[in-house]
């Protein structure tokens, strides 16, 4: 299957190796992987801040750009990025031209991990490792594409993991794009619950499904010294020890 | 400083941040009561699909709200009661005062009812010179305390039983006490004489059924059946979308409002009120009044987006599993109406001027939308606000900020430089204290992954 790889300017810019997995991944389960260098960003920063016109602008570019592809699917290691695609349609609801285009490139959008287990149906990607980790759910993920099980999964397949569930892994970690810098203060108090209940999981690591809740977690871990790491859920299956 | 402003949401959320005793009391009543919710929903396997014939009763409504209302006018009329029809919270209030004063009443008794305070009915009886007591328990204690409430069906949930029992001391000079039972012996007992000294009852009301004239309130206390039985006259103050077409509609918004609001199968008290007394052997008030308020409502529902914000049916549930609800409580909203709904319904009905912070008061998680017995799309709702500020009401320098930010986005050329350019930044310029206050920040790294794939 052909997979053109959305990686996000997030993972572009602070955390390439999540990209980097990515691809690994999709090609250890027999994809083939291609990257349009003139990707940028979905549009989500200036949608959720109210600036619409701006988001048209940045998501009808994404539009342009990947339907052009001749790729079977369109994959992002971003619960947040897909399910900002997924709401494209509403963004252009009342324009005839951009609606289906919307609806269109939409339909070929998927998570990362729910690209795996629902389109490909592969539920262990053979990877590996050592420690005890748990599973933050990300918001959009969890909430906009319904994704719960499908990183259980494919995480409790990887050998040599040992997976505990994290006491209200559903609650958010108080990222919420600029909410974080608009509120900064509630966004922190927000997470360190997050960060108290990863404390009393006991675990080596935190594995989510989005860079920005990980570098929101790992950036209250980092700042308290603790010693629990971080690692987004490609990382976590490209690894084989 | 219990009269807080939404213009300074940022800054009472942080005072509330600060203040331990309330974060604890927040902490164990919103996580009493999602838990609750979550098995009250659990134990009902039809649950999603009442949710979705609430909300197709609740859209039959909104799109033919003038029918149901005549409906429910020309019904609750033939029943002997006395509509009123109030265009803003002023009409209301006046409406009202000029009922209280026509039966020289001096003591009005009040139940617990979100919409008199948006209309800041207390107030305005008072200035006529009326003693207005509130009979729910909660209201009770933060009218003693002078304070709005903090929550839609909780309303003194920010207070710890430690600050109940002195409030009682220094206002009804009660001892203190920890024991839950006896602060609420102290509360009956003084409220007890009040029913019978009331003149006029006040409540506010659940559902108005158009087939009927019938009003419901829902409760666990008994003071309002008190309230609507007791005096000689009541006054029933409803919002217009709080009419639903059949008596049989009923089945499904009671089970899901005591589930979602309390976690309990049923209220304790289901009043059904339809018109005055028959004859005058019968027991109960004289008469009936019922206000219809609008207050910016049929504006709401003139928008296609805004208007689902209408089937709202004040259970509180979006408050509970709020992130932002749970860290700041109600007090730091501002508002009458806190939370994420609150967040939606406040600038809708105060407009934006005062209240553009709001919308933004939310990391647009989800949580509401998830546990909405009436399945609003409160995340949708706020990015629709959000996008009406920014045109409106925007800063100049956010704006530029967007603008600067789309051309970037726009051209892989200005991209790829401006991430050069961060880079080389980012050690010389110092980093956004917003973030770094409390969080470490990931640098940039020294390749993109566009640069990596080149590589390759």
């Amino acid at each position: 299957m052909k997979v053109s790889l959305f990686v996000t300017c997030l993972v572009d810019q602070l955390w390439t190796g999540i990209g980097v997995s990515s691809v690994e991944v999709l090609r250890r389960v027999g994809c083939e992987v291609e990257f349009d260098q003139r990707q940028t960003c979905c549009a989500q920063p200036a949608y959720n801040t109210g600036y619409l016109k701006e988001a048209r602008q940045v998501a009808q570019r994404f539009i342009s750009i990947f339907e052009e592809s001749n790729a079977d699917a369109i994959v992002s290691p971003s619960g947040s990025c897909t399910a900002m695609v997924h709401h494209y349609p509403q963004l252009f609801a009342s324009d005839d031209e951009w609606l289906p285009r919307a609806r269109a490139v939409a339909a070929k959008t998927h998570e990362l991990s729910s690209f795996l287990i629902r389109v490909l149906k592969i539920e262990d990607v053979g990877a590996s490792w050592k420690g005890r980790l748990t599973w933050h759910d990300a918001c959009h993920g969890l909430r906009d594409l319904n994704i719960k099980s499908e990183p259980r999964t494919l995480i409790r397949n990887v050998k040599g993991a040992e997976f505990v569930e994290l006491e209200h892994a559903d609650a958010c970690c108080g990222f919420g794009g600029t909410f974080s810098v608009k509120y900064p203060e509630i966004s922190v108090a927000i997470l360190d619950q997050k960060i108290d209940a990863i404390e009393r999981a006991g675990v080596d690591a935190v594995v989510s499904g989005d860079a920005s809740c990980l570098m929101q977690i790992g950036g209250r871990l980092s700042r308290k010294g603790s010693k629990v790491r971080t690692m987004h859920l490609a990382e976590l299956l490209s690894h084989r020890q | 400083m219990n009269h807080l402003s939404s213009e300074t949401f940022r800054e009472n959320a942080n005072a509330a941040l600060a203040d331990a005793q309330l974060r604890g009391a927040l902490k164990s009543a919103t996580s009493l009561f999602g838990d609750r919710r979550r098995s009250a929903a659990a134990s009902l396997p039809n649950w999603e699909d009442l949710r979705s014939q609430a909300r197709a009763i609740k859209d039959e409504v909104l799109s033919h709200l003038d029918k149901y209302l005549e409906d429910f006018v020309r019904a609750a009329e033939s029943r002997g009661a006395k509509i009123h029809w109030a265009r803003d919270a002023a009409e209301a209030n006046t409406i009202i005062c000029r009922l209280a004063a026509e039966h020289k009443a001096r003591i009005i008794v009040k139940s617990k009812s979100m919409t008199t305070e948006e209309t800041h009915l207390n107030t305005a009886l008072e200035a006529a010179g009326m003693q207005v007591v509130e009979t729910d328990l909660g209201e009770y204690i933060i009218q003693l305390a002078d304070e709005p409430p903090s929550h839609i069906i909780a309303p003194a949930i920010h207070k710890t039983r430690g600050q109940v029992s002195e409030l009682f001391t220094s206002e009804l000079g009660a001892p203190p006490t920890d024991d839950i039972a006896q602060l609420t012996g102290t509360a009956r007992a003084t409220l007890r004489d009040r029913f019978a000294a009331a003149d006029i009852g006040i409540s506010g009301v659940n559902f108005a059924i158009a087939e009927t004239g019938t009003i419901v309130i829902i409760e666990n206390e008994g003071n309002i059946r008190l309230t609507t039985s007791l005096p000689r006259v009541h006054i029933a103050v409803m919002g217009i979308e709080k009419v639903i077409p059949r008596f049989a509609d009923l089945e499904v918004f009671l089970k899901l409002l005591p589930r979602s609001a309390t976690g309990q199968k049923l209220s304790t008290y289901q009043s059904f009120i339809t018109g005055t007394k028959r004859q005058a052997t019968d027991e109960g008030p004289e008469e009936l009044h019922i206000v219809l308020l609008d207050n910016g409502r049929s504006r709401m529902l003139a928008h296609p987006v805004t208007r689902q914000s209408l089937a709202c049916i004040r259970c509180g549930a979006c408050l509970n599993v709020c992130p932002v609800y749970q860290q700041v409580g109600g007090h730091a909203y501002g508002s009458v109406y806190p939370g994420p709904i609150g967040a939606v319904i406040t600038p809708q009905l105060m407009g934006i001027e005062k209240t553009s912070q709001l919308p933004y008061a939310s990391s647009l998680c989800g949580a509401c939308r998830e546990v909405c017995p009436v399945k609003i799309d409160i995340p949708r709702l706020l990015l629709h606000l959000r996008g009406e500020i920014s045109e409106r009401k925007g800063s100049a320098g956010e704006r530029l900020v967007f603008k600067l930010w789309a051309r970037v986005m726009m051209s892989p050329a200005l991209y790829k430089m401006s991430a050069v350019t961060g880079r080389l930044l980012q050690r010389v310029v110092p980093v956004s204290k917003a973030w770094t206050s409390g969080r470490d920040l990931r640098p940039i790294e020294s390749r993109s992954f566009h640069e990596l794939w080149s590589d390759e």
